[in-house]
């Protein structure tokens, strides 16, 4: 089995889950800026935050064997504070010509509030000025639906970003169709409790297609498993899913999604016939 | 569209995942137990929990929509200032 793993926040995880990985397959993995648990006191503290992301962790990967791809931004969480969100996106530029770096994310909205929804509109010029990929979070629970509608409608604002170079994250039952509809992305973030459990994420599959959607382990530093990729894929195999079929969901998808960023498709060849990191 | 097909016969379905979920259902009731016997007023998410179950057997399909959809602020407007950071699971207008 080959796979890629979207969306990992492997600053909070340990180097023996980088080799389960790569054990389990896992060729490319790419990290989207997140909240760290509390609320960060400088755009300096982002600075060094984005430095992690770009130097550090691809080191720690390439240890074993895997590409590591990187988004930026402030995350919807830390996105009140509408000045402090605005000195931190001012730092975003200098980072996005990194190696590493496929475009703005995840950005998106928390509790759905203005504020947040200012950011995330800003967020958005970032990337059209710089051509960007965008990777969107969309809120937890009981406020999703509401913020995926106000997600692709700010999306929609943009008439200059393109919905097929938009991956919104975290789509369940109630969100999958619009957001496939609309020509976006979808990515199902398999969760033990919230979101999506790898049966789901199957299911989803077998109702709405294989096209534009992609499964991710969004392992951070809470209740989170660094294999759900894999493990999805043992329940599709279980199911009797023809392994090609599998390849194309956990490989080949985000392959074709990541690829539009040039950072990724200087290294699709490598990741695509398994060869480390240089 | 390029579908994964499903053709597991059904039988297949239940064999593999009927242990598992009866033992959620049972999780399930116990918790609504476990509530009753404490003390304390209702709750929202309660009151969501209870409003969503008969959508399970209304014999409807879609049931994880729609039960996701129940859990879920209906409203279309952004709010005018996020309360805090976390969510609930239940909308707590909505029951
Ligand atoms: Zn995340």
């Amino acid at each position: 089995m080959r796979y890629i793993d979207p969306h990992a926040h492997m600053v909070s995880r340990t180097t023996d889950d980088y080799e389960k990985m790569a054990l389990a397959g896992c060729r490319a993995l790419t990290e989207p800026a997140f909240w760290a648990g509390y609320d960060r006191c400088s755009a300096e503290g982002f600075r060094d935050y984005f430095n992690q992301l770009t130097a550090i962790e691809p080191a720690r990967a390439r240890t074993y064997g895997i590409h590591h791809f990187t988004w930026l931004c402030i995350n919807p969480k830390e996105a009140e504070d509408v000045g402090f969100a605005r000195e931190v996106m001012q730092v975003i530029p200098e980072f996005l010509p990194k190696d590493n770096v496929l475009g703005i994310g995840e950005i998106g909205l928390n509790k759905n509030s203005k504020n947040e929804l200012r950011v995330l509109e800003e967020h958005l010029e970032i990337a059209a000025q710089h051509q960007a990929l965008v990777l969107v979070h969309t809120p937890h629970l009981e406020d999703k639906q509401k913020g995926t509608r106000l997600i692709m409608e700010a999306v929609r604002n943009q008439p200059t970003i393109d919905p097929g170079r938009v991956l919104i994250d975290h789509v369940e039952e109630h969100t999958v169709k619009e957001v496939l509809d609309g020509g976006f992305w979808g990515g199902m973030t398999l969760y033990p409790d919230t979101k999506c459990t790898a049966k789901r994420a199957a299911d989803i599959l077998e109702t709405c297609g294989t096209e534009r959607l992609w499964m991710n382990s969004a392992c951070d530093w809470g209740p989170s498993n660094p294999l759900s990729v894999p493990t999805a894929a043992l329940e599709l195999q279980a199911r009797g899913h023809h392994p090609e079929a599998i390849d194309h969901v956990i490989f080949k998808n985000p392959m074709n999604f990541l690829r539009q960023a040039p950072a990724f498709a200087k290294r699709a060849e490598a990741i695509d016939v398994g060869h480390p990191p240089q | 569209m390029n579908r994964l097909d499903n053709n597991q016969p059904r039988t297949h379905v239940i064999d593999r995942d009927f242990l598992e979920h009866r033992a959620k259902l049972i999780d399930l009731a116990a918790f609504l137990d476990r509530c009753e016997r404490a003390e304390g007023s209702d709750d929202f998410r309660l009151r969501a929990l209870r409003a969503a179950i008969p959508l399970l057997i209304d014999g409807q399909a879609e049931r994880a929509r729609r039960v996701l959809e129940s859990f879920s602020d209906p409203t279309n407007e952004p709010i005018a200032e996020a309360p805090g950071k976390g969510a609930s699971g239940a909308w707590e207008g909505s029951h």
